[in-house]
């Protein structure tokens, strides 16, 4: 019954959200929409008792990812009103609205027509990966990501890496007049002399030293 | 109290997840701003993770709950490259929009 009426909030929150991000004209206004949908799409996961992709939702997807896209839409300079009427491309709304009503009729009748919730499954999981067993949420994830998963969690850390990398070398600018062939060579004597000028005495006899080097 | 009867079901999120879906695909044919567009993506990979964390309640299973895990991970790289690339376009083209994009045609 709770879990009833806190689920149609929810989906209020999340499908205003969703509409909000397309129909949105200034990007800043989209991301803040979409942090809306995301911790709606949070508020769903405590529901059903994932307590910990909730946090990660909240704390990856709405703190992390949205703020990366505020970054750089402010880097850009783009957070101005777009003109959604503009249409370069001739019947691409109306086109998108099939695509858009399609995907919808073929989701609905896998969901409305498949028995078993749609995964044609029954319950075969082992008592490791049961929701029901004695773990905790946390404990439960861990124990399973660290042992049937480990090969596939390792990859996600290569995955990051080259992302991060990848990220990198995208946006590396190379300065022409940074490269060290383009200096003019300088003769030594012309160079300011490194010796400061009121040095102690302890200093006055290092340079002494130098200059009778010299 | 007829409310009390109602029991929260598997295709309560499916036809939810269905219909973020949806939004998230339309939104992606009809934006032209790429940042707005990968929100979209954003919207089509989260609906899928509500129906995954919906599929594992179903079977009493935790793969759902990991599978929402690695999509996480691949929607943040994602998300990093897809800005860089867009960071990377707009210092050659101020307002780039991604119909702009087709120059790279030749």
């Amino acid at each position: 019954m709770a879990e009833y009426i806190t689920f149609f909030f929810a989906a209020a929150i999340i499908l205003v959200g969703a509409l909000g991000v397309v129909t949105s004209r200034n990007p800043v206004h989209s991301a803040l929409f979409l942090i809306q949908t995301l911790i709606g799409v949070a508020v769903l996961f405590v529901i059903e008792d994932a307590h910990f992709l909730a946090a990660v939702q909240v704390v990856v997807y709405a703190g992390a990812i949205v703020i990366l896209f505020l970054f750089v839409i402010m880097l850009l300079g783009v957070d101005k009103a777009e003109d959604l009427g503009v249409e370069p491309i001739g019947g691409q709304k109306p086109l998108a609205a099939i695509v858009g009503a399609s995907l919808l009729a073929g989701a609905f009748t896998i969901v409305l027509i498949a028995t078993n919730g749609a995964t044609g499954g029954s319950e075969v999981s082992s008592s490791e990966h049961a929701l029901d067993n004695q773990y905790s949420d946390i404990e439960r994830i861990g124990r399973v990501l660290f042992t049937d998963y480990l090969v596939a969690f390792q990859l996600t850390a290569a995955l990051l890496t080259i992302g991060v990398i990848g990220a990198v070398v995208l946006t590396r600018t190379v300065k022409s007049d940074d490269r060290m062939d383009d200096l003019e060579p300088v003769a030594m004597d012309e160079l300011p002399s490194l010796a400061p000028a009121g040095a102690n005495d302890e200093h006055h006899a290092d340079t002494a030293d130098e200059e009778a080097d010299a | 109290m007829i409310l009390a009867d109602l029991v929260l079901t598997t295709p309560y999120y499916l036809v939810l997840s269905a219909l973020m879906f949806a939004i998230g695909g339309v939104g992606l044919l009809i934006r032209r701003n790429p940042l707005v567009m990968f929100m979209c993506v954003e919207l089509m990979l989260n609906a899928v993770n509500v129906s995954f964390v919906a599929f594992g309640a179903d079977l009493n299973d935790v793969g759902g709950q990991i599978s929402v895990f690695f999509v996480l991970v691949v929607a943040a790289v994602e998300v990093v490259v897809g800005l860089a690339l867009v960071v990377a376009i707009n210092r050659r083209r101020a307002d780039a929009t991604a119909d702009d994009v087709s120059l790279l045609r030749g």
